[in-house]
């Protein structure tokens, strides 16, 4: 097999002096969609910011084996890892247009244009709405703002932190069908942070199970979507 | 009626001056949420390296402005980099002493240099009257101030909307955290911002003491200091054209509500202060400025 995409080993790191992960190792193939599961407060939004070092961490994050451990959060950017915060993180006082250019601040290529017309096909609403102040957009269409305007980076490794929080199921699972759409279409590999496990486990292809800081449990999709203690613990059933 | 007319041409000339010096101190506050107590000093010594490079290098005067905008604009920057960068943006006490340090400093060492005796500054506009109604005078010192500032406030607006540099300004504006997940630089981009606004205050200071009536001297923007900070936070403190709408306002309080009220000029400070905070009192967020509203 060849050396995978992302790949973690022994990271740790936390907030100031409270230390929330406890160094694990875990890795994402190019063209995968991996999701972490796990309950509030087991890491799962730490895993992310360390990865794209908007936190103090340690150990190794390795992109297609180029050591980023000390790299700054906006030269990652430029690596090729794009993140989709929790909470979304649009620009409220930016038009949606502007959102979705900032998006393509790191490109210097020509083709912004024709991408932004790219995610108008698939979020006509963006369209609609592309003087509007992001601010004024609802939930479900700033998570759309959101999502566009990381994958205008065109990056290599797309972080979805909790995409389905605050969002009506309906939304929500058409959210999820777009990201299986767009892994298929672009083969932009993801690392899915979600707690909504049954939604994300049905367009992963593996996933990891975070507690406390450490990965207690990882396997194929299928799997985790079998086994008892996950079934218990984050599918309700 | 001439009375009124001569003291609205007051206002509109004072309160240009006010608004540019209030459009620097939004520039640093929309990124930073910061007011630059130290503006008007920059100021202040860009006026007088303005006056240096005319009177003492032979420089046209006009070139000598720009030339004076850039060396402000650099020196910001260097502030910037070693002043406030190497502390924690969201701990405002430190770095308001900072910029309240600098505003000693800097009006210290222009003191020290050109010693705090009143000089003659070119007359960048041409003199003269545009016309006269019996005591009103509109000069043309007044037009050209209105002009100068509305073509800041266009060059500013262009530079922010439609220039890369300008995006990213107001990214990091809008959201700090976002805007590193898209690549941009946060301190260079700040940096920009104080740049940016030195340069605009110090083509401020050169305007206000280019009225044939007025001198330059190191504490010639303190007031202008005390009623740009009242037009900011009265537009807003986060929009361009709020600063604007601010420093006019701010100026016609100052030139033509106090002399008509019975209030004594001594106070026209205190009484554009108090304007601001009725208006504070009942819109917290300016006339223009953002509200800290938004759906999620």
């Amino acid at each position: 097999m060849s050396e995978p995409l992302l790949s973690v080993s022994n990271l740790e790191g936390g907030y100031g002096q409270i230390q929330v992960l406890r160094g694990f190792d875990f890795e994402v193939a190019e063209g995968e969609i991996v999701v972490i599961l796990g309950a509030n407060g087991a890491g799962k939004t730490t895993t992310l910011r360390a990865i794209s070092g908007m936190i103090e961490r340690s150990g190794s994050v390795k992109l297609n084996g180029e050591e980023l451990i000390t790299t700054r959060p906006a030269d990652i950017v430029h690596k090729g890892v794009a993140h989709v915060p929790q909470g979304r993180g649009t620009l409220p006082e930016l038009s949606v247009e502007d959102n979705l250019r900032v998006g393509a601040y790191i490109r210097k290529d020509n083709e912004v244009d024709s991408d932004m017309e790219q995610w108008f096909e698939v979020y006509p609403v963006l369209r609609e709405r592309r003087n509007q102040r992001a601010g004024s957009l609802s939930g479900g269409e700033q998570q759309m703002l959101a999502v566009s305007r990381a994958l205008m980076s065109r990056p290599k490794l797309l972080l979805l932190d909790e995409p389905s929080l605050g969002l009506a199921p309906l939304i929500v699972q058409d959210l999820f069908a777009r990201f299986a759409q767009i892994n298929k279409e672009t083969g932009t590999t993801m690392l899915v942070v979600e707690q909504n496990a049954q939604l994300a486990l049905g367009i992963a292809d593996r996933g990891y199970v975070l507690e406390s800081g450490d990965i207690s449990f990882d396997g194929q999709a299928d799997d985790l979507m079998s086994d008892d203690k996950i079934r218990k613990a984050y599918l309700g059933v | 009626m001439e009375l009124l007319l001569a003291r609205i041409f007051d206002g509109l000339s004072n309160g240009s001056t006010y608004a540019m010096i209030a459009l620097a101190l939004v520039l640093i506050f929309k990124a930073t949420t910061l007011i630059n107590f130290a503006q008007g000093e920059f100021a202040m010594f860009g006026g007088f390296i303005v006056l240096v490079l005319t009177f003492e290098q032979g420089i046209p005067m006009w070139i000598s402005v720009v030339l004076a905008m850039f060396l402000t604009a650099v020196a910001a920057a260097g502030i910037e980099r070693t002043l406030i960068r190497p502390f924690d943006p969201s701990d405002h006490l430190p770095l308001v002493i900072i910029t309240l340090g600098l505003f000693l400093l800097v009006n210290a060492i222009a003191g020290i240099i050109w010693r705090f005796d009143p000089r003659a500054f070119p007359e960048l506009f041409p003199s003269g009257n545009v016309f006269t109604i019996g005591n009103a005078t509109l000069r043309w010192y007044t037009v050209f101030t209105v002009i100068t500032l509305l073509v800041t406030v266009a060059l500013l607006t262009l530079l922010l909307n439609k220039t890369k540099v300008g995006l990213a300004f107001r990214a990091v504006s809008s959201n700090l955290e976002s805007s590193q997940l898209v690549g941009i630089r946060v301190g260079p981009t700040l940096q920009f911002g104080w740049a940016i606004a030195a340069a605009v205050g110090t083509l401020g200071c050169a305007v206000f003491v280019a009225d044939p009536f007025r001198q330059i001297q190191p504490n010639v923007m303190l007031t202008v200091l005390i009623y740009a900070s009242a037009a900011a936070a009265l537009g807003g403190l986060d929009s361009l054209g709020g600063a604007i709408v601010g420093g006019i306002s701010i100026g016609m309080v100052q030139s033509v509500v106090v002399p008509y009220s019975p209030i004594p000029n001594e106070l026209a400070l205190a009484a554009a202060v108090i304007v601001l905070m009725v208006v504070l009192l009942f819109k917290p967020s300016g006339l223009f400025g953002t509200a800290a509203v938004e759906r999620v």
